[in-house]
């Protein structure tokens, strides 16, 4: 526990990226094999749960602190987080403990499996002995360890070059070696190591490649010819595995999604053996998109309901063909891939009653074209337009240059703040959580929940005016009175019963601080209304 | 009867006696219990304070008006309100005041840390600060606080890197050169600590060897030194007087890893000279005070305790600076000078 906390802080406090490798190679190259394996399930991000209720948690640290609850939660509004706000009341360990000394695994078989199945009197003793034990850093990490939110902020690719600094291979087979995690056992994780190319590879997918956002003019990327046009679909990123008889899809989170999406993993069996496909999951009608908070009922559920697969009908829009008769395509330009692609005659969208369909090319002669093309996206339930180029292999992580996501711009209103709260981590203590509403019939209604987009500065600023303007409270939220403008940009916005303001949109982010504009300023609920009104009903995409 | 002390547009007043406590304008007659400056402000006729405090308050107000001293424990009548002056523990020559009139007794704290040198003061009412007044805020003792500091010096000397501690001018700066091993490379302070430093030793205190910043220097020190300065320099022009440099504050704030990163400080050291959550139960139970008038930081929670277990407990609104929230990074726990700020454009 001892190292892997070490490990955390030491993650924690750097923020260049070859400190934070050293860190994890000192780790990995130390760390007993089952302790490792657990620290590479955590830092890849997998699967955590959360083995007692934060409720409980903050019942037991009270009364352990000797303080009412009330208190602790005044702590945590100014913590800000609420691992390390309980390892800070709580009374420092017995002088005595030798606290660390098991591992990483040891702590997980034997402090928070056991938590699971057991009844909350045996639950309160095994948590108590542990706070005996730890010391204020090594608890942080064990809360988050036991509420299923220890993250750590390394990106997989960092782990990947860290493990294969440390075992002595070529990164890229490291990172698909780690594609779609599965390291449960130290035995798993000395497989990694092993010189030859493991059997276990065989559904894997690969490293996805991904885009970044063009924030240049797209004349800036040269002649029109040199690119791939395609939609951006706002669906969900996945590999279609096709491998020695059997099929696996996955989610670009490399997660193996093949139960939730039994008609794609069905469909994939009428493909030639030793095909990787890259491209999106949809959810889609016949031939109308059903967008992704649809989607979102088949990709999180481990099994799908007859009635949501009735629902929520999926297909797989192919646009990369990454392994061809079991052979590795990535090395080949993106015009090679495409021409074996489209030899595979999947038809193109929309094609309804397809389940593997393929993502069409966009003609245009000019840039101009293209973006007359881009600005029908949003009538067609797209994001935009990726561009890739022509001659790009396919690459692990994001190579600037090659693949560029072309976004639409968003829906913009501006909106006043009504309510802050404090944010978490490096914003702790300082309110940067807002809520924002707008205008209806003289009274200002909430439409979005928004972190701050402001710079940290702003942040500052805000946070003096949010205290200096509070006229009530609510637990941890202020109630301001309402002086803030902020320009709202949204990814869309729809009708919502679930809404009280009846709107919903989607994916708020503030764009920047109106100091220019007084609340009366501020936009409408019917201004939404007219948005929506402006956006047509999904309709196929031709 | 009316309370001994009342709060007025100048700040605490007593109207028995007819003068102010740590008033934040300037009036006839001010008792200060220390010389921070949200405590003592320049602009009054007349001060009172603990004897070992008057060079610290004289650097504070400026020349001009007298300042009046009382020794620890020795009492002074001002019409007819019984007056002593009782250590703090906070910083040089801080005081808790002590006011007695017809058998009622009150006792102003001031900032305090409870230590060797803190005194307490049985008392009816007790005026108490609360800056760390949550149960997060508990501080380990001096020498594991001086055992990091020093490791820190030491690993940064290896990487030729210069230490900058930043801390108060008056009393953390001190502290820190009072509990760091000078054997370890030469101690440097920047102009505003250094004035405070002078006063330190005029009145007595003894420091290890510490050099001020040459006027116009291009470069000091090979990497090797421990600078202390006021929190105001970070980000400033005057720190690439030193080159590669690890900067950490060092205050209670540091507890909180969200502060800390805000500052954008990869070191921090958790040291105050405030009392911390249990200092300040342990204090008030200490004063047997029935009612407790709670200023600074965190007076409403801890007053709401205090009143949970039984006592007359009531935030008081000061402008005592604990209250500003802890985000605020031009002052920390209390009190930079405004010529500190002079001081770091000018490059002194
Ligand atoms: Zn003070
Ligand atoms: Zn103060």
């Amino acid at each position: 526990m001892k190292d892997f906390a070490a490990l955390y802080w030491r993650l924690d406090a750097t923020t260049g990226t070859s400190g934070k490798l050293a860190a994890l190679r000192d780790y990995f190259s130390a760390a007993p094999a089952d302790d490792a394996a657990c620290a590479l399930h955590l830092l890849s991000g997998g699967k955590q749960s959360r083995a007692v209720s934060t409720t409980l948690l903050r019942e037991w640290a009270a009364e352990a602190a000797g303080i009412p609850l009330w208190l602790l939660e005044e702590c945590y509004a100014q913590v800000g987080d609420l691992a390390e706000t309980l390892a800070l009341v709580l009374p420092p360990p017995k002088a005595d403990a030798a606290p660390g000394e098991a591992g990483l695994a040891a702590w997980i078989r034997t402090t928070i499996e056991p938590l699971r199945a057991a009844d909350e009197p045996r639950k309160k003793e095994i948590v108590r002995d542990a706070w005996r034990r730890l010391h204020a850093d090594e608890r942080i990490v064990w809360h988050k360890l036991l509420t299923g939110g220890c993250r750590v902020g390394v990106s997989r690719t960092l782990v990947a070059r860290a493990l294969a600094e440390v075992a002595g291979i070529d990164p890229a087979v490291m990172t698909h070696r780690l594609m779609g995690g599965g390291i449960g056992s130290a035995d798993d994780y000395r497989r990694l190591f092993s010189s030859e190319p493991g059997d276990a590879d065989s559904q894997r997918p690969y490293p996805f490649f991904l885009a970044s956002a063009l924030d240049e003019p797209p004349e800036s990327l040269g002649p029109v010819a040199d690119w791939q046009a395609e939609w951006k679909w706002d669906g969900a990123r996945g590999q279609v595995v096709r491998r020695g008889g059997a099929c696996a899809v996955w989610t670009r989170g490399e997660e193996l999604v093949s139960d939730s999406f039994p008609e794609i993993v069905a469909a994939a069996a009428a493909l030639p053996d030793g095909i990787v496909l890259d491209g999106e999951l949809l959810a889609v009608r016949a031939d109308a998109l059903l967008g992704f908070s649809a989607l979102s009922r088949r990709i999180g559920r481990r099994r799908v309901t007859k009635k949501v697969l009735a629902d929520v009908p999926c297909a797989f829009v192919a646009y990369d063909l990454l392994e061809e008769a079991g052979r590795d395509l990535r090395d080949q330009p993106l015009a090679e891939r495409r021409r074996k692609l489209e030899a595979l005659s999947l038809p193109a969208f929309p094609a309804p009653g397809a389940t593997l369909q393929l993502s069409p090319r966009l003609a245009a002669a000019t840039w101009a074209e293209l973006a007359a093309t881009r600005a029908s996206a949003r009538d067609r339930g797209v994001e935009g337009l990726m561009l890739k180029r022509l001659a790009s292999a396919y690459g692990t992580g994001r190579t600037r240059g090659e693949w560029w996501k072309w976004k639409i711009e968003p829906l913009e209103i501006d909106a006043v703040l009504l309510y802050a709260q404090a944010g978490h981590g490096r914003r702790a203590g300082l309110h940067s959580d807002y809520t924002l509403g707008v205008w209806h019939e003289g009274r200002l209604v909430t439409v979005a929940k928004a972190y701050s987009g402001l710079t940290d500065a702003e942040i500052v600023e805000v946070d003096r005016i949010v205290r200096a303007t509070t006229v009530g409270k609510h637990g941890p939220v202020r109630i301001c009175s309402p002086t803030l403008v902020f320009q709202l940009a949204f990814e869309g916005v729809a009708r919502s019963t679930r809404h009280k303001s009846g709107v919903a949109v989607r994916f708020p982010r503030i764009v920047r601080w109106r100091r220019d504009k007084q609340p009366e300023d501020a936009g409408s609920l019917a201004d939404l209304f007219a948005m929506i009104d402006a956006l047509p009903t999904p309709e196929p995409a031709t | 009867m009316a309370d001994l002390l009342e709060l007025t547009p100048q700040g605490l007043y007593c109207r028995e006696g007819d003068f102010h406590v740590d008033p934040w304008r300037g009036v006839p007659r001010a008792i200060v219990t220390h010389a921070h400056a949200d405590h003592a402000r320049p602009g009054c006729d007349r001060y009172l304070c603990a004897a070992r405090g008057t060079l610290v308050l004289r650097e504070r107000v400026g020349g001009g008006a007298p300042i009046d001293t009382l020794r620890w424990g020795e009492s002074l009548s001002i019409n007819g309100v019984k007056v002593s002056l009782h250590p703090s523990g906070h910083v040089l020559g801080a005081a808790q005041v002590r006011l007695e009139h017809r058998g009622r007794v009150w006792v102003v704290s001031g900032d305090y840390k409870v230590c060797d040198a803190f005194e307490p003061v049985a008392c009816d009412v007790f005026v108490t600060e609360s800056t760390f007044g949550l149960p997060i805020y508990r501080w380990a003792g001096p020498d594991r606080v001086a055992a990091e500091i020093n490791a820190w010096w030491r690993d940064n000397q290896a990487a030729g890197r210069t230490s900058v501690i930043l801390a108060y001018a008056l009393g953390k700066g001190q502290r820190i050169a009072a509990i760091v091993d000078p054997a370890i490379g030469p101690i440097v302070a920047h102009g505003a600590v250094m004035k405070m430093v002078r006063a330190y030793r005029d009145s007595g205190v003894r420091l290890p060897p510490i050099d001020g910043v040459p006027p116009r220097a291009r470069r000091v020190g090979d990497g090797r030194a421990l600078v202390i300065a006021p929190p105001s320099v970070a980000g400033s022009r005057w720190l690439r007087l030193f080159g590669e440099a690890s900067v950490a504050p060092a205050s209670g704030w540091m507890t909180v890893r969200g502060i800390r990163r805000r500052r954008g400080c990869e070191r921090g050291f958790v040291l105050s000279d405030h009392a911390d959550f249990p200092g300040l139960l342990g204090a008030i139970e200490a004063t047997r005070a029935r009612r407790v008038l709670v200023t600074h930081g965190a007076s409403e929670s801890l007053a709401r305790l205090l009143c949970e277990r039984g006592l007359d407990a009531a935030p008081l609104a000061t402008r005592f600076t604990g209250e500003r929230p802890p985000d605020d990074a031009t002052d920390d726990e209390a009190d930079e000078p405004h010529d500190v700020r002079a001081a770091v454009e000018e490059g002194v």
